[in-house]
């Protein structure tokens, strides 16, 4: 894409700090020292770790990284790691991360939630920030269930999920969160899981070079209230078969062998799935997130399939657009090309209109 | 020539269609009337609807100007003069018309069809109904259209015009210069050369008719009102407390952030600041009143000073992220500006019934500070103060001002030097406060200043103060999670004692007989209309002392002295009493409340004749069986 010719910066982490030649950090550094108090075997272990292991890669000065975090068991997130943080209100950590990263150009801000936190009580200020395109990082762990509030069913529970608030099945129809992302315009998507530490390192880098928005989605398991929801992406065979691999450059596949699937184009120009063997190798789609068009992600994210027989995994989308703080700073840059106002400058905006004067 | 009367003070109020464009006109005739050098208080008036149907009482639009050789104090209880553009603008004001006052009406638009709009059997011109006023049936369009007669404009651009040719008239008869009304015009029609005339040769006609009609043979003059030596220029109360915020921003040295969402009588808070980004101010017009509030709290965590605007209905909905910002401690500015309530209520109409939502409207024990600004120009210092406090504490400040303050205007004696305005500077954390279990340097974000009480204010990027906080409970001092009862005891009467110990002036009291038995009482935009009422019971001899609050939370430390000085505390609101509740809870002084929600500023008989009512109460003369009114 051509729109981002505005001279604005074009990685995610341009304008922080970095850490001086030769310094060196490591996963200690950003680990607190708060005991960690999630359930034993939750998921989230996985993820801080993941984490706590991978931002020492980026080379920023810790002190300018925030993590922002909503509520429920995700956020509580910032609490473990050694930076500056905030655990704010049910679904509000988007709005309150965008006032920061616009007003901040010297940090790198992320924010952590969680299936009912980003798509339930806070899917308005999810939805916007993704339009707008502010230079976040969102980590979305999905878990298809309210833990925190012992076992209600989330807007990803599948329909019919017996939990505690939907003992006669759940009849609510779950968002599919790649494809609301996607649909709300957002410019970075991707799905990764807690058990794969590698893909989930490689989603994390890619989005953290992302200048903008960018939605992960982790898929996390939660022990206690929806424990086995992602068993069959977990075991070795079964993953193999049903996860569709989002790389760039090579075809989209799951499977081995005579049992390979490969995702091709009809002549309708819809996706679609089918044995790889036999499928005509003009007609195979090569993946590339940094198509303009939207589509081709949004219809991939619709192999999400029932009962998860097929799930795309990887990065569905990745293009350069305007970011919207970057927008609003070159704005005030803009309005003040000697730098802030003087005291003169204000007396004469407050002055400004018609004055008269009353002499003594 | 006609004959020059000089008289102490006018009240003119333009009415006519929401389209008619009264609220420009009379704008343009306060703006020239404050560079005489006269005293004025305005009050537009106007429907929630933007264009309601033509010619209907719905869609009638006014605004009321009171200009005054003396302190105007209000717009005015009743106008002199109305101006009607249509006969739904007559027949929606007359009402409050005192009879023997002028009504200049547009007889062009008359006619059968708005006549029957509006319920009109018969034209009011015509019968002898509206024989107790003066009235004056111009062809205000006709006269208008013919003057532009050799105009290359369309009918209804030269309609248009009126607007200006009634601005000329008025001006005539007040004798109004008309320059600043040629540049404004000058400036708003740059780009349209022809409408630029148009407008011009209205104007002038207007004038001119005005000069040579017999018809108004009188023309009036108002002197320059006594005001204190300075530079003066007339100002809006949203338009103050956007340059009182951009002004707190300058002095504090910090960029100020606005998440702000639409609403209003608030919007035009967001417009002017949107303008005022050479100022070091961001505006983030959010997805909803939440995200506002968020945004300003995000950016008041990385060091800026986060604001957010809005009315009644908008408070509701920040309630919570207020709460949050009152467990982070950290700075944050709200400003509500009060429309008329509950739910949607009255938009367009000024009320102060969200007092009370203002102290208490969040969960759990959740002090913050609470100012009310009581006039329009008055809210170029109290933004400043809430800057001030919110800042120096380290708290959620809500300023409280109304739809009344807002759109009115009234004479702003400007700074002369911006070194007269307090220095705000603030200063950031930036070295460990406190040493851990191994005699470690550490951060705690919880440690207090001994005497605001308020925390370190740390902000991302300060290497080696990096922490977390969070709504959850916090250990005073490290910040760490704690459910601890003690701790959650200590640290709810420690946010109070914060707020309870924010130093505010003590209340000053206006007593000139010093022997007076009746104490008159107000807070926020109540504050001209009491004056005024207090003046006209003065005028007749009533003995009556008057103070005015500003700051709500907290309360001036002389306050329950005060109260307790006085026979009876009469305390006039725009809601049903909920300051006098908190007063009377708080003191145990039996205050009484006289109360008004019409969404309309109370007026100066209004005051003055429940002054004198409570006056002869309290002298005996009549009984006084109903306790609090």
């Amino acid at each position: 894409m051509s729109t981002i010719d505005l001279g604005m910066p074009t990685s995610g982490i341009a304008g922080v700090p970095l850490l001086a030649h030769g310094e060196q950090q490591t996963k200690r550094d950003f680990t607190s020292d708060q005991e960690v108090r999630w359930c034993p075997g939750c998921g989230d272990y996985i993820i801080l770790n993941a984490v706590q292991s991978f931002l020492p890669e980026l080379g920023l000065r810790r002190e300018n990284i925030v993590f922002i975090s909503g509520i429920g068991c995700s956020s509580r997130f910032p609490y473990y790691l050694d930076t500056y943080g905030m655990h704010s209100i049910h679904g509000r950590a988007p709005a309150i991360a965008t006032g920061l990263a616009t007003s901040r150009p010297d940090l790198s801000v992320w924010v952590v939630t969680g299936d009912g936190d980003a798509l339930s009580i806070g899917g308005n200020h999810l939805i916007h920030a993704l339009r707008r395109n502010v230079n976040l990082k969102i980590l979305l762990f999905n878990n298809k269930i309210y833990g925190l509030t012992k076992g209600q069913y989330s807007p990803t529970s599948e329909v019919g999920a017996v939990t505690k608030s939907t003992p006669f099945g759940s009849v609510d129809q779950p968002f599919n969160p790649i494809s609301l992302a996607l649909g709300a315009e957002a410019s970075f998507v991707a799905r990764t899981i807690d058990s794969d530490r590698k893909h989930l390192t490689d989603v994390l880098r890619a989005a953290a070079q992302h200048r903008g928005s960018a939605l992960v989605e982790i898929y996390q398991n939660c022990p206690i209230f929806n424990d086995g929801a992602f068993d069959v992406l977990k075991d070795a065979q079964e993953s193999v078969a049903r996860v569709l691999r989002l790389v760039d450059g090579e075809p989209v596949r799951a499977g081995e062998g005579d049992d390979a699937r490969v995702v091709i184009r009809t002549d309708a120009g819809e996706l679609e799935l089918v044995p790889e063997p036999g499928a005509d190798p003009a007609r195979v789609v090569v993946h590339d997130a940094s198509a303009p068009n939207p589509a081709a992600a949004f219809a991939m994210s619709r192999f999400d399939g029932p009962d998860m027989t097929t799930v795309p995994m990887g990065i569905f989308r990745n293009v350069a657009r305007p970011t919207y703080d970057d927008g609003v700073r070159a704005q005030v840059a803009a309005a003040s090309p000697d730098g802030p106002a003087t005291d003169d400058e204000l007396l004469a905006l407050l002055h400004g209109g018609d004055t008269w004067s009353v002499t003594g | 020539m006609s004959n020059l009367k000089q008289i102490n003070s006018v009240v003119v109020r333009f009415a006519g269609d929401s389209g008619d464009g009264m609220q420009l006109t009379g704008d343009r005739f306060t703006s020239d009337s404050a560079v005489l050098g006269i005293d004025l208080s305005t009050l537009p008036n106007f429907p929630a609807e933007i264009r309601a149907p033509q010619g209907t009482l719905p869609g009638v639009s006014s605004f009321q100007l009171h200009f005054a050789d003396h302190s105007a104090l209000t717009p005015g209880d009743a106008p002199d003069v109305l101006v009607a553009m249509n006969p739904a603008a007559l027949k929606a004001n007359l009402g409050d018309l005192p009879r023997g006052s002028t009504i200049i009406v547009n007889s062009d638009e008359f006619t059968k069809r708005n006549l029957s709009k509006v319920g009109y059997p018969t034209s009011p011109l015509d019968d002898d109904s509206l024989e107790a006023w003066q009235v004056h049936a111009v062809p205000l369009t006709s006269i208008t259209v013919e003057a532009l007669a050799d105009f290359d404009l369309g009918r209804k651009d030269k309609e248009r015009a009126k607007n200006m040719f009634t601005l000329g008239l008025l001006s005539w008869m007040y004798t109004r210069p008309l320059d600043g009304t040629y540049a404004f015009l000058r400036t708003k029609f740059a780009k349209q050369p022809d409408i630029l005339e148009a407008n011009l040769t209205a104007l002038r006609a207007g004038h001119a008719y005005g000069e040579t009609t017999e018809a108004f043979s009188v023309q009036y003059a108002v002197a320059p009102a006594p005001m204190e030596p300075g530079t003066y220029r007339n100002i809006t109360g949203n338009v103050a407390t956007a340059y009182g915020l951009a002004t707190a921003a300058h002095r504090a040295k910090l960029p100020l952030v606005l998440g702000s969402y639409p609403i209003t009588p608030a919007s035009d808070l967001l417009h002017n600041l949107s303008r005022l980004k050479h100022f070091g101010v961001t505006t983030i017009q959010a997805e909803d009143e939440i995200a506002a509030v968020g945004s300003a709290l995000g950016a008041s965590f990385g060091g800026a000073i986060g604001v957010t605007t809005t009315s009644g209905p908008g408070l509701a909905l920040k309630s919570e992220t207020i709460g949050l910002a009152v467990a982070l401690e950290l700075p944050l500015v709200v400003i509500d500006v009060q429309r008329g309530g509950p739910s949607t209520g009255l938009p367009t109409k000024t009320e102060q019934a969200d007092l009370l939502q203002a102290m208490f409207g969040r969960n759990g024990e959740s002090p913050v500070a609470v100012i009310a600004a009581n006039s329009p120009a008055d809210c170029f210092e109290a933004a400043v103060d809430a800057v001030r406090i919110a800042t120096t504490y380290r708290t959620p400040v809500i300023l409280l001002t109304d739809g009344y303050l807002a759109n009115g205007s009234q004479p702003w004696r400007l700074p002369a030097s911006i070194d007269e305005l307090p220095d705000l500077s603030v200063e950031f954390a930036s070295e460990p406060n406190a040493t851990d279990a191994k005699g470690n340097p550490v951060f705690h974000p919880y440690v207090r200043d001994a005497e605001t009480l308020a925390r370190a204010w740390a902000v991302p990027g300060t290497p080696g103060l990096e922490h977390r906080v969070g709504g959850i409970e916090k250990a005073d001092g490290t910040g760490e999670i704690s459910y601890d009862p003690a701790n959650h005891d200590h640290m709810v009467r420690t946010r109070q004692a914060k707020i309870d110990g924010i130093v505010v002036p003590d209340l000053a009291v206006d007593d000139p007989s010093g022997d007076a038995k009746l104490l008159v009482l107000g807070w926020g935009s109540t504050y001209g209309p009491i004056a005024a009422g207090v003046r006209l019971a003065r005028a007749t001899g009533a003995r009556v002392a008057r103070a005015h609050l500003r700051n709500l939370a907290p309360l001036p430390a002389n306050l329950g002295d005060v109260l307790r000085s006085y026979d009876r505390v009469l305390l006039p609101e725009m809601n049903l009493g909920q300051l006098a509740l908190l007063l009377r809870g708080k003191y145990l002084v039996d205050i009484r409340s006289h109360t008004a929600v019409r969404g309309l500023p109370f007026t100066a008989v209004e005051i003055a004749t429940a002054i004198d009512e409570h006056l002869d109460k309290l002298d005996g003369l009549v009984g006084d069986q109903e306790g609090t009114a």
